[in-house]
């Protein structure tokens, strides 16, 4: 934005690390006080730095049940989008353009309905789940790949505006290809960039869901996380501090290849 | 030369034989994941939708629906969720669009824009729990903050950390999680300020301050409004940061949904937490209504690449 | 430098990281001229535009016009007009808005009565002035870019610059509207500097035309003059089309088809080298017994254009008024001979 000669001024420059600072500071005190807090030892009055805290999560049955069975239900939540929503949107795409509005509402109705009001009306039907199916909050997944929809969809759609799928499909389909192989080796890989974005974001939302396990009695990991809060806040916390580390380096290291693109067009016609 | 016979494909021969059906077997193709969203999607809102014209005994009655309009109770709460979305999503549209901003000036596709980008997608979806958290550790008892405000300024609010359970409190930790928020979905309508605008102005004779008064900020601010509401749903439908803050039931509407809900303070009554769902539901509607209208208008504007 | 040069570039020179933009541009415009700035993707020549608008940096030399140098002054200042490829017309303005945008800046401080009716004479000056109340996602691409030129115009600039305004047009479209861009600069009488890479566009319509290559310009000279007269081989190659022959040269000229052709300046003096000679040069004649067959015949309107093969094996495209070529057919044995004043040998 702007030009070579508006970057560089010093008035520019000055309002940015101005502005960066400010809200540089409003983010970063709280994160950095969960790592102080984390780190400081149990009872008041003593001082000094210890990794007491940290060191207890291994020890900690339930959060480590709790953890593995979230990351299990984030699998699940991908293998959903994988091959139940990201097919069907490019199934659409492709083959149904008259379902193709009606799609893209019904993926934006959770938008409408937050978390609070989902629980309400499904309660029962999970409920019955967890008597007559399974009481793991795993099978949260189903209702979590719902909550994420309009996330998957939009970075799908994003994908699929950059590509010209149909053709694509027509030109691998003269060239001899199954549906399938059409499908899975040529349509896929394009929308790569955007499977990848709404399966990062899955795996935050279900690490970070609380409103419906929580009220529905589910131990999921961020109920576990509150329990212990009540009983040892510096163990809460540093717990909390490391979820959101694990999260933010799984995020780096998606290629953004659009910004890499932009860096690498140098115009100088 | 024999002519030869090609098969009608046309709307003449549409309802008769296995043509018609072969082309709607692609149908076939989206069943399983309308069954599934039936299911989980379609199934918990009706339950809402019906169920909140229905009373305890399951009958139809607008009853409890019209009852919570002469609650107090309920208008308190209603009003206090109102106030805390309007302005979290206030402080954290205009803190996040300078945010974006800064980033958008700076060097496109370097370590400083990842990782802000990076961790504002993180910092958005923050579960409740953890904001919460964290901000006990700063403000909270022997909290950071507070503990040095106790050392250096005894008599503010800051080193008694009541304020933080209150309005005042919920406002500064709800607008943690509406900054990265902003920045995530301004950044693209930043990223698509043409330089031509700024070069055409420049070289037309604008300065700085007039490119903005007239072209920067007249074609971001739908944008930015838009944004401003999703916020705005955003914090009115947020549940878990408050549950893990305060307690008193009544404090917001998604509080009082899930204590109807749930059946530790005696007696659970599902039949007001649909109604008070869908009361949420109906402003929540509203409001992203609004938002779809002004992409709209936005979306005119965006010419393709 | 004649009493009319109205903008002076001076030795200009920009990089970026390795990549040398400019190196060394000089270049005299004259008032009233319209220069065309040709050559290929990264020879420097918008770059050099957008020196001149302001909005680039340099490492090194001078911008001056009307004997002020303006190197320094900022882009707001200089009173350029300015039209972009693309996308540069404000998207939340009405037609009409955007050719007043100028006016209404405290540069050029207009009342209202005065903006619009110098808006509705640009309005009709580019032929859109039905279209006043649309807004830019409402016109095409080639009205856009003739809102984008009237309201360059509006502020009466100095410099006129064009930033290969047609490339992101359809061919019919770019041929009508260039017209126009001529017309209208010699009717208003403003300096112009017209970047483009599509050399039928420069010699159309620029009155000299500068052909530049990694950031310095070959030779600079009215269209006819860089057609006949190429300085150098990348000249002669860029603009118009070239047969590539064989030849030897000695005492200023070399021997081919059966004349003797004298070579241009800056050519090699003898040996062995490339003649860069052009398809209308070659004089084509239904013979039995020719050196040369044709291969096709290709039909363009007014010219046509014949694939021959020279009996040796070397294939040349030559190029006849299409009357001239209707008693060839394909395979039709040809006598080829030269009729020329002078070609480029490298």
């Amino acid at each position: 934005m702007g030009t070579d000669t508006m970057k560089r001024t010093w008035k520019v420059q000055l309002w940015r690390r101005f502005i960066i600072a400010i809200v540089a500071f409003y983010l970063l005190v709280p994160l950095y006080s969960m790592l102080d807090f984390s780190t400081k030892p149990f009872g008041l009055g003593n001082s000094g730095r210890t990794l007491a805290s940290w060191k207890i999560i291994p020890s900690q049955p339930d959060l480590l049940i709790a953890i593995s069975r979230s990351l299990i239900t984030a699998g699940i939540v991908m293998l959903l989008i994988l091959f139940l929503i990201v097919p069907t949107v490019l199934w659409v795409h492709l083959k149904l353009p008259a379902l193709r509005r009606p799609l893209e509402l019904i993926c934006l109705i959770p938008l409408a309905i937050p978390a609070i009001v989902v629980v309400v009306g499904i309660a029962p039907l999970y409920r019955w789940i967890s008597i007559n199916l399974t009481e793991s909050p795993i099978s949260l997944a189903a209702v979590y790949s719902m909550l994420i929809l309009p996330y998957t969809y939009r970075s799908l759609s994003a994908a699929l505006d950059a590509v010209d799928i149909h053709t694509l499909a027509e030109a691998a389909k003269t060239l001899g290809a199954s549906t399938f192989r059409m499908m899975t080796g040529v349509i896929m890989p394009t929308v790569r960039t955007g499977i990848m974005n709404g399966s990062f974001i899955a795996i935050a939302l279900v690490l970070g869901e609380f409103t419906i396990s929580n009220i529905l009695n589910y131990k999921a990991f961020q109920v576990v996380v509150a329990q212990i809060g009540r009983a040892n806040g510096h163990v809460a916390v540093a717990v909390s501090l490391a979820s959101i580390i694990f999260v933010l380096l799984l995020l780096l290291m998606v290629p953004s290849k659009k910004r890499q693109k932009e860096v690498l067009d140098v115009d100088i016609d | 030369m024999r002519q030869v016979q090609y098969s009608r494909t046309g709307s003449a021969n549409r309802r008769a034989g296995s043509r018609y059906w072969r082309s709607k077997s692609a149908y076939l193709g989206v069943i399983p994941f309308f069954l599934f969203t039936a299911l989980f999607l379609f199934y918990p809102t009706l339950n809402v939708v019906i169920g909140a014209f229905r009373d305890q005994q399951n009958r139809f009655s607008t009853e409890i629906l019209f009852g919570l309009l002469k609650s107090d109770r309920a208008r308190q709460t209603f009003f206090n969720s109102l106030e805390i979305s309007a302005i979290t999503a206030i402080a954290g549209a205009i803190l996040g669009a300078l945010f974006a901003w800064a980033l958008v000036t700076g060097k496109p596709g370097g370590i400083f824009y990842r990782i802000s980008v990076a961790l504002s997608s993180v910092l958005a979806q923050f579960g409740g729990v953890m904001l919460a958290f964290a901000f006990l550790a700063t403000f909270g008892f022997n909290g950071v903050v507070s503990s040095l405000a106790l050392k250096v300024l005894p008599n503010s609010f800051l080193a008694n950390s009541a304020w933080l359970f209150e309005m005042k409190g919920l406002i500064v930790v709800y607008t943690f999680f509406q900054i990265p928020l902003m920045v995530l979905v301004f950044l693209p309508t930043l990223e698509n300020l043409r330089p031509q605008w700024r070069e055409a102005s420049d070289s037309l004779g604008g300065k700085s301050l007039e490119y903005w008064l007239r072209i920067g900020i007249p074609v971001l601010t739908p944008s930015f409004v838009g944004a401003a509401l999703l916020l705005f749903v955003n914090s009115f439908s947020a549940y878990a940061t408050a549950a893990n803050l305060i307690n008193i039931s009544s404090f917001l509407l998604p509080l009082q949904i899930a204590e109807a809900l749930s059946s530790e303070v005696g007696g659970a009554n599902p039949a007001e937490a649909k109604a008070l769902a869908l009361y949420m539901v109906i402003v929540v509607i509203i409001v992203m209504t609004l938002y779809a209208l002004l992409r709209r208008r936005v979306s005119k504007w965006e010419q393709t690449r | 430098m004649s009493a009319s040069t109205y903008v002076q570039l001076v030795d200009l020179s920009k990089h970026f990281g390795q990549v040398k933009a400019l190196d060394g541009l000089t270049l005299d415009i004259a008032q009233g001229e319209l220069v065309a700035l040709l050559g290929p993707s990264g020879c420097g020549k918008t770059t050099a535009l957008r020196s001149l608008a302001g909005l680039q940096e340099l490492d090194r030399g001078q911008v001056i016009v009307d004997g002020k140098d303006i190197t320094f002054q900022n882009a707001s200042k200089r009173g350029m007009g300015m039209v972009f490829q693309a996308y540069s017309l404000f998207p939340h303005m009405s037609a009409r808005e955007n050719v007043e945008y100028g006016l209404k800046l405290r540069a050029h401080k207009t009342p209202a009565a005065t903006r619009k009716t110098r808006s509705g004479e640009l309005l009709d000056l580019v032929g859109l002035a039905t279209h006043a109340n649309h807004y830019p996602h409402q016109l095409s691409g080639g009205q856009q870019q003739r809102i984008a030129l009237a309201r360059a115009l509006a502020i009466s600039p100095k410099v006129l610059l064009l930033d290969e305004p047609l490339s992101a047009l359809d061919a019919k479209v770019r041929t009508q509207l260039r017209e126009e861009i001529r017309r209208i600069q010699i009717e208003l009488g403003t300096t112009t500097l017209f970047v483009t890479h599509d050399q039928e566009e420069a010699l159309g319509i620029a009155d000299r035309v500068g052909v530049m290559r990694n950031g310095v310009l070959e030779q600079i000279a009215t269209p006819a003059e860089l057609y006949n007269s190429p300085k150098t081989a990348f000249v002669a190659e860029f603009v118009g089309l070239t047969n590539q022959l064989k030849v030897s040269v000695s005492g200023g000229s070399f021997e081919i088809l059966g004349s003797k052709v004298k070579t241009l300046a800056g050519s090699i003096g003898s040996g062995s080298g490339t003649a860069l000679i052009r398809p209308e040069m070659f004089d084509v004649k239904a013979n039995k017994n020719g050196n040369a067959k044709i291969i096709s015949i290709g039909f363009l309107g007014a010219l046509c254009r014949l694939a021959i093969n020279l009996n040796d094996g070397v294939r040349i495209i030559a190029q006849l008024p299409s009357a001239d070529c209707s008693e060839f057919t394909t395979g039709s044995s040809v006598e080829l001979s030269l009729s020329t004043s002078g070609v480029f040998v490298k």
